[in-house]
């Protein structure tokens, strides 16, 4: 009997323990980037909801089932998310190269704008390459599965000669499936004669 | 005293309820996103281990990323997203699925504790409700954004 009622007194005692957690989180929405649509975030807690859409909106909780909406300065964001933000990695870029008609070369514009990606790729800690091949709709599907990955390929070797890493490119080749502008078959498009490179 | 007695309590319950129920099996190796910043003390810790953060070490789903009192740490997930902590931080990566083509999939991340900023990748502008982030008091749905997490017990 007393054994029991010393367990139940732990039990009382534990669950006044977990009763109140008290919390001190915040929810914070961030301006998009210009030229991005402005976004929003959900923040659900024990039921209840608070919708933040407008930039620095930001709901704080203080335990389950209490959101409590405002807004927060950027002072203040700094102090709270100072470090989080700071270690935030480069943000992901891409570049578009154009190419010859039926063929590997580049056109001469293009060459430059190689030189700004190999410039790009020297700020990323460890980055990850990804260059895609694309071809217009002249030619067999077959035929522009291989020269989209040729492309691409050629790519690669001119980010090598410009010395990166190997390990860090991977190259595909998606041939007339993904034209930039959309044209009937057997058109020629040099919009659409390119290779994308996505670096992060 | 006592909130420490009772999260160990609790700890000590969930994990012979696991036990008891039979460890679900790990998700199959399956890389993620990459670390591209590491300041301070970070660690993975990955099935049982606890493995160094550098930079350029995979993260995959199953992860718990943690920082110590003067560590960071900032993420790229294969769809673009960015997720960054702060010191003190404990991070789960619960799940992640991308489809580089069709950009489908879906991505569900808890922070236990901690500072935590976040830029949606892909994954957020394919399908609305694919992006999840946990905390223990709370449940955020993500459009297209970008945000901030802070969450802890209060120091009262």
């Amino acid at each position: 009997m007393g054994k029991l009622a010393g367990l139940a007194a732990l039990g009382l005692l534990l669950a006044a323990g977990c009763a109140k957690p008290g919390r001190d989180d915040l929810y914070v929405l961030m301006p998009a980037p210009t030229g991005q649509a402005p976004g929003s975030v959900t923040v659900e807690s024990a039921g209840k909801q608070a919708v933040l859409y407008q930039p620095y909106a930001a709901a704080r909780v203080k335990e389950p089932g209490r959101v409590e909406p405002g807004t927060i300065t950027e002072q203040e964001v700094k102090q709270a998310f100072g470090n989080a933000l700071g270690a935030q990695p480069p943000r992901p870029t891409s570049f578009v190269i154009y190419f010859e008609e039926d063929r590997d070369d580049l056109t001469p514009d293009s060459r430059q704008i190689l030189a700004r990606v190999v410039d790009a790729i020297a700020r990323y800690p460890a980055p990850e390459i990804v260059v895609i091949g694309h071809t217009d709709r002249v030619g067999t599907v077959q035929r522009n599965d291989a020269l989209s990955l040729r492309r691409a390929e050629r790519v690669k070797e001119e980010l090598l000669k410009a010395g990166v890493a190997s390990e860090r490119i991977r190259v595909e080749g998606r041939g007339e499936r993904e034209p930039l502008v959309p044209t009937p078959d057997e058109v020629a498009e040099p919009r659409n004669r390119r290779v994308e490179i996505n670096v992060r | 005293m006592a909130r420490r007695t009772c999260s160990l309590l609790l700890a000590a319950l969930v994990a012979s309820m696991l036990l008891a129920a039979g460890l679900p099996s790990l998700a199959r190796a399956q890389e993620a996103g990459h670390v591209k910043v590491s300041r301070g003390m970070v660690q993975i810790e990955r099935g049982g281990q606890k493995l160094p953060a550098a930079v350029g070490a995979v993260v995959q789903a199953g992860d718990v990323v943690t920082t110590g009192a003067d560590g960071s740490v900032g993420i790229t997930f294969l769809d673009n997203s960015l997720l960054s902590a702060g010191p003190n931080s404990v991070l789960a990566i619960d799940r992640f699925a991308f489809d580089p083509t069709t950009h489908q999939g879906a991505f569900e991340s808890s922070l236990r504790k901690g500072t935590l900023a976040v830029v949606s990748g892909k994954l957020a502008k394919a399908s609305p409700d694919a992006v999840k982030v946990k905390t223990p008091a709370a449940v955020l749905g993500v459009r297209g954004t970008e945000f901030l997490v802070r969450t802890g017990e209060s120091k009262d």
